[in-house]
């Protein structure tokens, strides 16, 4: 028994403390992307200051625009369909929170170990496909239907990659638990070096790009931000929404973008595991987090850098790319990573 | 304050032309989708009616006029040097190239050709101009498809020509320099050797552009093939410019129709053209031009004659009788005024041939069956500025 945990709680203490901390994560993690991807990397990149105002070097002007959609007028637009509209964008939230439930910070630290985590990981991902969808038919928008519809058909294209490039690591770890694949990792060794255990992108580096390609298109950015296209569509299924229901949408995106950072993390670099130390050690419940964190930084750097580097695919290119690159790719990454495993 | 009845007639039948082309677009099959006046592709209040089939664009209208300023009645009422503080406002990108065309013309009418110090400043103002324009161009047309961080690099690159332009004559956006006769002052101090500097801050920035835009592979496959306009229906439709060249037309009035007043025969540089027409060429055409006009104003600043920059020319402008067309290559495409004067302080009529209005009327040709983010990147590489649509 690890001594950071070592509190003997009675189940609906556990649950309830559980609760609150995805309940504190999920905006927490939200406002820490914006701030440092969103306005200063971005600023960064384009050779411009970005917000300086809002607290010491402008670090809380997410936080005053919070502020500021919280007050704003709560419209539904007149021939929407009132229920759908509203419940659209507590779907696309809810499918975020459940991400956070399988994501390990530590040998201990994890909502809930399930057996088959990053299989539930995929599958309430998918779950936001409804939110969109909904909010798209919901509006009563020309502009909203259609980003609405190119999201449902970009997601589902890109869900098939993403599962497969998983497939890869799961055969290598040899399990579909999420602290399994990171012990598998950190008990693993290179070249019989056993310093920092064995990151599977080393080995799944096909898988790691494929996977990055897709996170970047179910998190509907650019490249592959055809859905929410401003400067065509005006926003896809956004458009209609105002104050806290259009935060929501914001928080979602940017909650998924750390937890599909963090899914990346897991799988390829390592997750929690701080090298050098024993994996059991309690050193890595304290330790954990912070590397994990690093990770995911590093990842999210990625993802924010090809937004704001390239210009968007049409919506029939993402298709293309989708269907006839990036699948074949995937399955021969399956087969080489299988027969792979059979001879070593 | 009292609605005179006229007042409300005029507001009645704005509102049946409202309903009327509303009627007209919603009567068929199909969607139809309205973007605009105010969407972010038409950067401005071009509005623009498409019948679509899925995403697919059936017919496709652009309906201008949402920001008609009535510039041709205006100059009516304005003496000849006080027209070219209007005229700015027509491209607010290229204000100075505005006013040459004008200028130009009411110095045929008047006889007077301007010293050739004069013409030599004119003409660098005249590609600063040009080049502030079309690299505003790069950068729009990566916001548009997608790519943000090239529209801020434009911005901010573009500051360096704003600069220069600032430092000659006061203005940044609207010079209002260009006199009949002449120019309103001479360069300052030091000014050329600057110039120098911010024409190869640009050739970076344009090595920049299509390091990040022009050559990035999603950009081509968004643009390559797409919006094909052959040469001959360019030409029934009136394009002139980029979009000219960019369907293999050889055609800049630069080199081919150059009118007196300009020093664009003492230069020696390239038309580029393109022989595929579609929107990639557009885009690299301006692409080329903006590298061209840096040579141009290179070679300019190097040969600049000395003397006076303004001819004899009376206190009080009357222009005699008589009428005057002339036409110049600006950013946009062939900007013309048509002047006629009674002799009198101000002109008797002015009609002003835009660029952007014939390169819009295109529209309905060249997006018909193409997909809606198509009508979007065809739009971008057309390059229209809505003051010079709708003057």
């Amino acid at each position: 028994m690890n001594t950071v945990l070592a509190l003997d709680l009675a189940y609906w203490q556990e649950t309830s403390i559980k609760v609150l901390v995805v309940a504190i994560l999920v905006p927490t993690t939200a406002l820490i992307l914006g701030i440092v991807f969103l306005f200063k990397v971005m600023s960064w990149m384009q050779s411009r200051l970005g917000p300086q105002e809002a607290g010491p070097r402008g670090l809380l002007q997410l936080l005053a625009d919070g502020v500021k959609f919280l007050q704003k007028e709560d419209l539904v637009p007149d021939r929407a369909d009132r229920i759908v509209f509203k419940m659209a964008p507590m779907i696309v939230l809810i499918s975020t929170v459940l991400l956070y439930v399988i994501i390990p910070a530590g040998p201990d630290l994890i909502v809930e170990d399930l057996p088959t985590g990053i299989f539930f990981a995929l599958a309430v991902s998918s779950l936001s496909v409804i939110g969109i969808l909904m909010a798209g038919w919901a509006s009563a928008n020309k502009y909203s239907l259609m980003g609405g519809l190119r999201a449902a058909g970009q997601l589902i294209a890109y869900e098939l990659p993403m599962v497969l490039a998983v497939v890869g690591v799961v055969i290598q770890a040899g399990t579909l638990s999420m602290q399994g694949i990171v012990l598998a990792q950190a008990n693993g060794e290179i070249f019989g070096f056993s310093g920092f255990g064995n990151p599977f992108i080393l080995t799944q580096f096909v898988g790691f790009f494929i996977f990055l390609a897709a996170v970047q298109a179910e998190l509907t950015q650019a490249p592959f931000d055809m859905p929410v296209a401003e400067s065509e569509i005006v926003g896809g299924y956004q458009v209609e929404y105002s104050g806290f229901r259009f935060l929501f949408f914001f928080l979602g995106e940017f909650a998924t973008a750390f937890a599909f950072a963090a899914i990346t993390s897991v799988l390829f670099l390592g997750g929690w595991y701080v090298p050098f130390v024993d994996p059991t050690s309690d050193l890595q419940n304290y330790l954990g987090p912070i590397v994990l964190f690093g990770k995911i930084m590093f990842v999210s750097f990625l993802i924010f850098w090809f937004r704001f580097t390239y210009p968007r695919f049409r919506e029939d290119q993402l298709q293309t790319f989708a269907w006839k690159f990036l699948i074949p790719l995937s399955l021969v990454n399956i087969l080489a990573t299988a027969v792979l495993k059979v001879v070593f | 304050m009292t609605v005179t009845d006229s007042q409300k007639l005029a507001y009645v039948a704005a509102q049946a032309a409202d309903a009327r082309v509303n009627l007209e677009f919603e009567t068929d099959d199909g969607m139809t989708l309205n973007m605009g006046p105010q969407h972010p592709a038409t950067h401005g209040t071009l509005r623009i009616i498409a019948k679509l089939d899925g995403e697919q664009v059936v017919s496709c209208e652009p309906l201008p006029g949402y920001m008609h300023r009535g510039y041709e009645k205006l100059c009516e009422v304005r003496t000849y040097p006080q027209v070219t503080a209007l005229v700015n406002r027509i491209d607010w990108l290229g204000s100075f190239a505005n006013e040459v065309p004008f200028i130009l013309a009411a110095e045929e009418l008047m006889g007077i050709e301007a010293p050739p110090r004069a013409q030599h400043i004119r003409t660098i103002l005249f590609e600063l101009s040009r080049v502030a324009n079309i690299s505003l161009f790069l950068g729009d047309l990566g916001i548009q498809l997608g790519g943000l961080t090239i529209g801020f690099y434009a911005f901010r690159d573009r500051e360096h020509v704003l600069n220069q332009i600032e430092a000659v004559t006061g203005g940044r956006f609207h010079p209002n320099f260009d006199r009949i006769g002449g120019l309103k002052d001479d360069l300052p101090k030091g000014w050329i050797a600057e110039t120098h500097t911010a024409m190869q801050k640009l050739r970076d920035f344009c090595n920049q552009a299509e390091d990040l835009l022009i050559g990035n592979e999603i950009f081509q496959a968004r643009t390559r093939g797409v919006g094909i306009i052959p040469p001959e229906v360019a030409l029934s439709y009136g394009l002139s410019g980029p979009n000219l060249r960019g369907s293999g037309v050889e055609w800049d009035l630069r080199k081919h129709a150059c009118p007196k007043g300009l020093a664009y025969d003492k230069v020696d540089w390239k038309v580029w053209t393109h022989p595929d027409g579609d929107s990639f060429s557009r885009c690299w055409i301006r692409l080329q031009e903006t590298r061209e006009a840096t040579k141009i104003v290179d070679q300019l600043l190097d040969t600049i004659p000395a003397g006076p920059v303004m001819a004899k020319v009376p206190r009080i402008i009357k222009v005699p009788e008589g009428e005057a067309y002339v036409e110049t290559e600006n950013p946009l495409g062939a900007m013309g005024y048509y002047v006629v004067s009674k002799g009198d302080l101000v002109p008797f009529r002015v009609k002003i041939r835009s660029a952007s209005f014939n390169n819009v009327s295109i529209v309905p040709w060249v997006t018909r069956g193409v997909l809606v983010p198509d009508v979007i990147s065809i739009l971008a590489s057309l390059y229209f500025i809505l003051g010079d649509i709708d003057r």
